[in-house]
């Protein structure tokens, strides 16, 4: 069957009519200017301007709508309609950089939208717009479009774009782009202009389209988000092209394009063999140990998984792609009782390999480093991971091969259920007491970890700069009566809230950036910030210095838009992973590593000048204090900035503190 | 045959070295001052923290400090995630000073004193 065509304008009525706008522009520059000269000009007679006043006729074309524009149908401006598309969804924001390209679904949003679901968010890099989606996801579930400019604003984003693919976090990322060679402005516009800007994301996106035609826009958009909201997740991109966006809509076959409805696919689920099998190796296990990283998408994940290990009396390792399990619970443990297990279920794991190896960067085997068993050799290793339908050649965010004995591609929270019916008919009477029997045990081993635990923060609690224990227990005092969210914990603080505070939520604690690629703690902290606000929840994150360098324009974000977010600053004054490998190489290498004046290896120290972080977040219209750098400053700073965020605005405490 | 050797060559040095570091550092003055700048100027810091308190990247070296003995050996010999430290590095005065330092670190408080990590 024949596919109806959209009738497009033709290539010289859109050269007309851009050079007639250019025109008109220049016109009224120029008449402007010259009345300005006018009447400030001492000379009795002024000279001839150099272009004509426009009559009131070209005033008036230049000015009015066009009768075939402003109103839903044929002849309303292609953008407008793209708006209609993206409204269908749902999309409440629009974080963005403005640029050209876009500029006539920028138009939209504004005017035919009124600027209101979707809204746009003035960012100012697309790293920081990528990212604010990213953090607004992992609280609502939810994705945002950001839209940039096709190849610099691209560029721009990529890095962000590669956290949320690694993250498997759905993020539509929209790319102006003027395609067409003949008739594309000259200059800047054609710099910024590709054959296939997509091609530049194509390998961490899980889908990108090119749209030609509004009727296919509105098909690939749908589309584009259906793919990336179904499991597992991930950004998509669409080109969108500026022609397009400019020309007004058409009849196809005397109807207009239509939108698509949404029909959400469903999680693909384990195979019901792979599913029994896996229920009858845990169920003989002895100390089987469940180890989850990106298992619970949603609150009924974190339930789901309780009800597993709970059922079979399995120790849960929670790496925190996510929350999936409560700290609070006695089956919660720590990465080292991997060691004991004789079953793992890994659930959503990013890296198989490294959870049951180690590798020791010891500079054995010619620089290498040694590697080696983290488990017995004859624990049976269960995998339901649904990135293995969605594996990808060049960036290696698949890692090591692991050899498992069950493996589902399969999304884990989607075949939970399943597993725990098995397990629930497999189980017989002997089995059921069995199990029962190790709780107690348990319930001490996790006592005694809590025990462990408190012992090591307070090590060093009364130190300056202030201890990362300290840092983190005396931000949960002051919040700990509010509905808190953590939205973010970046440049390592001993990983103490993980340990130390009660999370059970799944805003308690969101998890990373995905690719370890610096730069997402302050934007994506601003995104899911956003996202409490509007659920009356109060927004606190622990913000490493390095990170908040990369695009600190996101600060101004957060107050232009009244984003209440509580920032306090684990300032180590340096990139300290860099500083304990540079340590590390030039130990290897029996030489004194040289530290130009720093505390760290030349290259990695941020001192000297020191960076005044509070004085940066004020001059974008924060509440900010600083440097703290004795711990019993920070009690009284802490309680002054919650109040502040209480009342609706972003605070930035400026702490001063040990390296992790 | 190579490997043999190597591991030889490994047990004497683990065995020899705290013997000949213990008999260095009997006759040098340590200077838990100047150990502080050596701790710092030589990135011990990095893992450790600034008062030997440890964390995820390295246990603590304070309070409780090991004998100057095990701390000499396991320095020079590691082959763990901490990189070894030559004489070169650091030197029989530094390790002395170093440790020195360490056991001039006080003990602070246990965590059941601390209001704030006896929450629930």
């Amino acid at each position: 069957m024949k596919q109806p065509k959209e009738k497009q304008p033709t290539g010289n009525q859109l050269q007309t009519g851009r050079r007639q706008f250019l025109g008109g522009v220049v016109a009224g520059g120029a008449a402007g200017l010259a009345a300005m000269h006018t009447a400030n000009a001492a000379e009795p007679k002024p000279s001839a301007p150099s272009a004509t006043r426009p009559s009131a006729a070209r005033v008036a074309a230049e000015t009015a709508v066009p009768a075939d524009l402003g109103k839903a149908g044929p002849g309303m401006p292609g953008s407008d309609f793209m708006l209609d598309v993206i409204k269908s969804l749902d999309i409440k924001y629009i974080p963005s950089n403005a640029a050209s390209s876009f500029r006539a679904l920028h138009e939209s949003i504004i005017d035919y939208g009124g600027n209101s679901k979707p809204e746009f968010l003035n960012c100012l890099h697309e790293e920081s717009a990528v990212a604010m989606a990213h953090g607004y996801f992992k609280i609502t579930g939810k994705p945002l479009l950001t839209l940039c400019h096709g190849t610099v604003g691209l560029q721009h984003a990529s890095m962000a774009i590669y956290n949320a693919w690694c993250d498997r976090v759905p993020v539509i990322v929209v790319g102006g782009n003027d395609l067409d060679a003949a008739y594309r402005p000259p200059g800047v516009p054609t710099f910024h202009s590709a054959q296939d800007i997509n091609a530049m994301v194509r390998d961490y996106t899980k889908w990108d389209d090119t749209p030609v035609s509004l009727q296919h826009f509105s098909q690939s958009f749908v589309r584009a988000y259906k793919i990336a909201m179904t499991p597992p997740y991930g950004p998509v991109a669409i080109s969108l092209d500026a022609n397009l966006q400019m020309a007004p809509v058409h009849m196809h076959e005397g109807k207009m394009p239509t939108i698509p409805r949404l029909v959400m696919t469903s999680p693909p689920q384990g195979d019901s063999g792979a599913v029994q099998e896996a229920a009858k190796l845990l169920l003989q296990a002895d100390q089987p140990i469940i180890v989850a990283d990106r298992a619970a998408r949603t609150p009924a994940g974190i339930a789901l998984l309780v009800e597993l290990a709970e059922l079979l009396q399995a120790r849960v390792i929670d790496q925190g792609g996510r929350m999936n399990f409560p700290k609070t619970h006695y089956l919660s443990t720590p990465p080292s009782a991997i060691g004991s297990a004789d079953v793992i279920l890994g659930l959503e794991l990013s890296d198989f390999w490294g959870t049951v190896n180690a590798f020791t960067d010891n500079n054995l085997n010619d620089g290498h480093g040694s590697q080696s068993s983290r488990i017995k050799s004859q624990t049976k290793l269960i995998s339901i991971n649904s990135v293995d339908l969605n594996t990808k050649a060049n960036y290696q965010d698949f890692q090591r091969f692991q050899v498992v004995d069950v493996q589902m591609a399969a999304d884990a929270q989607a075949t939970l259920p399943a597993l725990i019916e098995a397990v629930r008919k497999a189980m017989t009477p002997e089995r059921k007491a069995l199990i029962s029997s190790r709780t107690s045990a348990l319930q001490k081993v996790h006592m005694e970890d809590r025990v462990r635990t408190r012992t090591a923060a307070a090590l060093g609690w009364d130190a300056s700069p202030i201890s990362t224990a300290r840092l983190c227990m005396e931000t949960f005092d002051a919040i700990k009566h509010l509905d808190w969210s953590l939205v973010a914990s970046e440049g390592n603080v001993s990983n103490w809230p993980n340990r130390l505070w009660p999370v059970e939520k799944h805003y308690h604690w969101l998890g990373r950036s995905g690719g370890y690629g610096v730069g997402y703690g302050a934007p994506a902290s601003v995104g899911a910030a956003l996202a409490n606000r509007d659920l009356g929840r109060f927004s606190v994150s622990i913000q490493s210095d390095g990170d908040l360098m990369y695009a600190p324009g996101v600060l101004w974000t957060a107050a232009k838009h009244k984003i209440p977010l509580l920032s306090v600053m684990h300032n180590n004054r340096g990139y300290h992973q860099e500083v304990m490998h540079l340590q590390r190489l030039a130990n290897f290498r029996n030489r004194k590593v040289n530290l130009g004046g720093d505390m760290g290896p030349v290259g990695t120290s941020i001192e000297r000048p020191d960076i005044e972080y509070h004085k940066l977040a004020e001059s974008m219209g924060w509440w900010a204090k600083g440097p703290i750098k004795e711990p019993a400053q920070l009690r009284a700073a802490l309680k002054e900035a919650v109040e502040v965020v209480k009342s609706g605005q972003p605070a930035l405490l400026n702490v001063w503190t040990q390296p992790r | 045959m190579k490997l043999q050797c190597k591991l030889i060559a490994r047990t004497l040095l683990v065995t020899c070295l705290p013997l000949s570091f213990t008999l260095l550092s009997s006759q040098v003055h340590a200077d838990a001052v100047r150990g502080k700048t050596a701790y710092v100027q030589n990135g011990c810091w990095g893992c450790h923290g600034f008062e030997g308190q440890g964390g995820i990247a390295g246990p603590k070296l304070a309070p409780e400090t090991k004998p100057l003995e095990y701390f000499n050996a396991f320095v020079r010999n590691t082959r763990g995630i901490m990189p070894p430290y030559s004489e070169k590095v650091l030197s029989a005065q530094d390790m002395a000073d170093l440790h020195a330092y360490l056991k001039s670190i006080p003990k602070g408080p246990d965590y059941t004193a601390i209001p704030l990590l006896n929450t629930p």
